[in-house]
């Protein structure tokens, strides 16, 4: 009987290929978002209202994550926008070797935001760094005030807050001020934006910052 | 549930470290998870005793480590304990803290044994 120390992360490996997304990102002047929450929040439909809105002023690349069918990629590829669908076939995050291979399907050339869709789940995704600069996290007013105090672990790791479905609010029993202290006590360090893929509130202000974060990226495409 | 894929990272790690050997098994492993990482021990626990079965892994034991989730204030210089996650202080209530531990999740050590000497 012998004892091996060994005294590693366990995720290293994913670590490791999430440093070599970095690596392309930074080699190709792209800025990388992360976007996760719940199924059903509304994140494909944030990525419609953005495409909608930015398209003209950056241009964009998507990579969608689902455990099956590609139906959100065919909804991102109307706005005729490169777009890359990752099928899970189960598996309940995306992880950087599935983004890093995804990568290889796509021209990078030319794209300042990659916006990646990860899997509709509030608790895996926080723990695969895929190499994104940031995590957007949404949480729609539908899930309740809680989530933050419930799921801290992917509030913690994010730097935007997107509060979506704020157009249901008169019928719904969700106090936007608990929902946004709830985050903080989590994270102070969020960036909070109220949006409505309905009413489009808020998307503005939401892709104004976005696109400023685009622009602030020292290695942008557009500077070159 | 990537407490799945958490297990098979484990392993992946687990059998770059146990010398080549068809007498060679793995006894037990040791790691340290944060309170507040998002794995949950039983989940972890259940996953890899699913996966271990035929492997030099197949009668290892796992032992988890928990690790309190700790916060410093930088403001009133305390140092809180509470698994739940939140980042106040709650001794002064500032927001100027600093997360001391309970996100990890590591391999500690690994014991192993060979399986025929010990028969004899």
């Amino acid at each position: 009987m012998s004892v091996i120390t060994i005294e590693r992360k366990v995720l290293e490996k994913n670590d490791e290929i999430a440093s070599k997304n970095r690596e392309l990102f930074q080699h190709n002047g792209l800025f990388v978002l992360n976007m996760v929450s719940s199924p059903g929040s509304g994140k494909t439909s944030i990525v419609e209202r953005t495409l909608e809105y930015i398209k003209g002023k950056l241009s964009i690349g998507v990579i969608e994550g689902d455990v099956q069918t590609d139906f959100d990629a065919q909804r991102v590829a109307k706005f005729d926008v490169p777009v890359v669908q990752i099928i899970t076939n189960g598996g309940c995050h995306l992880d950087a070797k599935l983004v890093h291979d995804a990568l290889g399907n796509m021209s990078l050339k030319g794209i300042q935001l990659l916006i990646i869709e990860n899997v509709g789940n509030l608790v895996c995704p926080a723990n695969y760094d895929l190499g994104e600069h940031i995590k957007v996290v949404v949480a729609s007013t539908t899930e309740g005030d809680d989530k933050p105090l419930k799921y801290p672990a992917m509030f913690r790791n994010a730097s935007v807050l997107l509060i979506n479905k704020i157009d249901l609010l008169p019928y719904i029993n969700c106090t936007i001020e608990v929902l946004k202290n709830n985050a903080f006590r989590i994270n102070p360090a969020l960036n909070i934006f109220e949006t409505s893929c309905t009413t489009k509130q808020g998307i503005k202000e939401w892709c104004d910052w976005l696109e400023k974060q685009v622009k602030n990226n020292p290695l942008s495409v557009a500077d070159h | 549930m990537h407490e799945l894929s958490v297990a098979q990272s484990i392993i992946e790690i687990i059998q770059q470290h146990v010398p080549a050997s068809d007498l060679t098994r793995v006894a037990a492993v040791r790691l340290k998870i944060g309170a507040a990482s998002g794995v949950v021990p039983e989940s972890l626990e259940f996953s890899f005793q699913a996966i271990i079965a035929d492997s030099l892994l197949d009668h290892a034991k796992l032992e988890i480590e928990t690790i309190p989730f700790r916060i410093h204030c930088n403001t009133c210089k305390t140092t809180t304990e509470d698994n739940s996650g939140i980042v106040l202080c709650s001794s002064c209530g500032s927001t100027d803290t600093k997360i001391i531990s309970g996100l990890e999740m590591q391999i500690n050590e690994i014991e192993i044994t060979e399986s025929e000497l010990e028969k004899l």
